[in-house]
């Protein structure tokens, strides 16, 4: 009754409706935007956040995640580009039935599903994430450093990219956290003599740099593309008939959208697609799939919504990100002082619950601006590159700096933006470099104490339960690419 | 799914030096070389105060990491070779121009200024020709920018010809 009250709390405070309202409209754009999306958009105002105590902060960037996620599906419905790579499957049968003059029906069935999908998932979080942090309290530095080991393989099966060409990033990721005065000893690693390095690499230039700035590169290899929009006259809610064909396939996506973004690395995209084969899979009509059926468009909807509350439980229990954009969520996090983990649910029930309770309103908030102004949205996908991108980085120069004050920063962010393109060109995907940027003091740390506690004797490892468990489990992460490459091969 | 096999075939008829796989795991490794190397100008610590670990035997076995999976990529491509990409159109060389203007102008001018002067290079490079957005891109929006950085946030941006006439 006491979480309740607390989870009640961000609508009664004016201060966190005007964050909750202003990050669900900006998500809401963002996720519109082909190229922008939650984890760009999150990242470009994440220096912004600083001026915020670190609830509206985490609020604000919560409410992007959910109405950014959602925000995707217009985009794909109506010119067939997901505005985020979490409404790709939504694609497949959004567009097909806007063609046949059912935008608004379609557009519907996707704010229907996202937003039960959405609350769902809160659900689950709210469960789920408190006795996952309880577990947490058996954690000792061995037992960390084994769930940080589980969440690095995870991202051998991220859904874009090669497994291996993952694990590079990932293992890039975490050399990039070694720059800087060792935490142990204070010997400088990779400075090379410049004294702004000393102090590491900040997460904000890197994760602007991989995502906004590489995007913007991209951007610039496709300016001559032209999208065909559908004209959009206004959302329809879902009939009763579409009602009757498409709960089961909502709950169903729902359950695998929030299971699949528990699991560390995971995210949205892998839960959406999992998510639309399973609704093909029961369908009692399989073969509308892909032609426009309003199952296929609730399936992927519904699970890539649900993998926003899941994506958070091991986010804010273990403070290892389910998806690319809590990845930025726990770098606001890390940023405001707030370290994720089990004693954050003991000191800080009302922050927790906060959070949990604004991922609740957004989702109904998202609801209403899409239903309400889905056509203005979509008004949105007007604006030409030509001018949006010149601004984007006026925006991501400036928060950059803001941030220390140091040009170095910039520079930084601008050396990733490139780097972030030519790793997105060869298959190898961004997002384990943030989370593999992430985790590296974490694996590191926890590594070397553990090496102290065991004498230096490796193989002490294998005599905790707990790290045994993750090891086994981070052995069946590498594996599992492998088998279903050769169960998709037969 | 036959363009893709296109593409693959097209990338298997060149010279293995010449491919992208190669030329990709051939930076990553020679990268990963440069930075082990460096790994071994870093102070030790003594035994007596060591404990557990040295500060460089983790970024080394991280580095050694990577050479290994990249050559294990380089050999998994030699059996399922990657797909030709396309050239890089001149709109993209121009925006890497443009960032090289922007670190320049930024050092030596003004931070205000290069963020301007990007951003009308890209914005017309990128196919505006209307001398309002090209205004509005560069001028406009920068200053709006500048003045909620400056007012609401607080930030003091680098001195520099613009900002240190705003300053005083």
């Amino acid at each position: 009754m006491e979480n309740l009250l607390l989870m009640m709390a961000p609508l009664f405070s004016s201060k966190l409706l005007l964050v909750l309202f202003f990050g669900t409209l900006f998500g809401l754009i963002l996720g519109v935007l082909p190229g922008l999306g939650p984890t760009t958009g999150g990242a470009l105002i994440l220096p912004f956040t600083m001026t915020l105590d670190p609830l509206s902060a985490i609020v604000l960037l919560t409410s992007i995640y959910c109405a950014g996620t959602y925000g995707g599906a217009i985009t794909a419905v109506l010119i067939n580009t997901p505005g985020t790579p979490a409404a790709a499957a939504t694609c497949l049968d959004g567009y097909p039935l806007a063609q046949k003059g059912e935008a608004g029906r379609a557009l519907g069935m996707a704010t229907v599903s996202s937003t039960v999908g959405g609350i769902f998932s809160v659900i689950i979080l709210v469960f789920f994430a408190p006795i996952l942090a309880q577990l947490a309290y058996e954690f000792g530095q061995p037992e960390y450093f084994a769930l940080a080991i589980f969440g690095l393989t995870m991202l051998a099966s991220i859904g874009e990219g090669s497994p291996i060409k993952n694990l590079i990033a990932g293992a890039f990721g975490i050399l990039i956290s070694t720059v800087g005065k060792d935490f142990m000893t204070s010997i400088d690693r990779f400075t090379f003599g410049i004294n702004e390095l000393t102090e590491g690499i900040g997460f904000i230039p890197v994760v602007v740099g991989l995502f906004a700035m590489s995007e913007m590169l991209t951007q610039s290899t496709l300016i001559n593309q032209v999208f065909n929009r559908i004209a959009l006259k206004a959302i329809k809610l879902p009939s009763k008939d579409d009602y009757k064909k498409t709960w089961k396939t909502i709950l169903r996506s729902s359950g695998i959208g929030s299971f699949i973004g528990v699991l560390p690395a995971e995210g949205g995209t892998v839960a959406s697609l999992i998510g639309y084969s399973e609704a093909k899979r029961f369908s009692k009509k399989p073969e509308e799939f892909g032609k426009g059926s309003i199952e296929g468009i609730a399936g992927a909807e519904a699970a890539n919504n649900a993998a926003t509350g899941g994506a958070m439980v091991p986010t804010l229990a273990l403070g290892i990100p389910g998806s690319a954009t809590t990845a930025v969520i726990l770098t606001g996090l890390i940023i405001h002082g707030v370290r994720p983990g089990p004693d954050l649910f003991r000191e800080q029930p009302d922050f927790l619950y906060g959070i949990f309770g604004a991922m609740l309103i957004a989702n109904v908030l998202f609801f209403i601006f899409g239903f309400f102004g889905a056509k203005i949205f979509a008004r949105i996908t007007l604006v030409p590159n030509k001018i949006l991108w010149p601004m984007i980085f006026a925006v991501s120069v400036c928060g950059t700096y803001s941030l220390n004050q140091s040009i170095i920063d910039v520079w930084i962010m601008l050396f990733f933006g490139v780097l972030g393109f030519f790793m997105r060109r060869y298959g190898f995907s961004v997002v384990p470099v943030i989370i593999g940027l992430i985790l590296g003091e974490l694996v590191e740390g926890t590594l070397r104490q553990s090496l102290v506690i065991f004498d230096g004797n490796w193989l002490m490892f294998f005599t905790r339960p707990i790290a045994l468990t993750f090891f086994i489990l981070s052995l069946i992460a590498l594996a599992f690419p492998l088998i279903r490459s050769k169960k998709f091969k037969k | 799914m036959k363009n893709v096999q296109k593409q693959k075939r097209a990338n298997k008829s060149l010279p293995f030096f010449f491919r992208d796989e190669f030329k990709v795991c051939l930076v990553i490794i020679l990268i990963s070389i440069a930075l082990l190397i460096t790994t071994f100008t870093f102070d030790i610590v003594p035994p007596i105060l060591n404990r557990g670990i040295q500060p460089a035997t983790f970024p080394k076995a991280l580095l050694i990491l990577i050479i290994l999976m990249s050559l294990l990529i380089y050999y998994l491509a030699i059996k399922n070779p990657w797909k030709v990409k396309k050239k890089l159109p001149k709109s993209f060389f121009l925006t890497i121009l443009s960032f090289f203007i922007f670190v320049v102008i930024s050092k030596t001018l003004d931070f205000f200024l290069a963020i301007s002067a990007l951003s009308i290079f890209v914005s017309y490079y990128w196919g505006e020709k209307r001398i309002f957005y090209l205004l509005l891109v560069g001028i406009i929006f920068p200053v709006l920018v500048f003045i909620f950085f400056e007012t609401i946030l607080g930030l003091r941006f680098p001195p520099g010809i613009i900002t240190n006439i705003y300053y005083s």
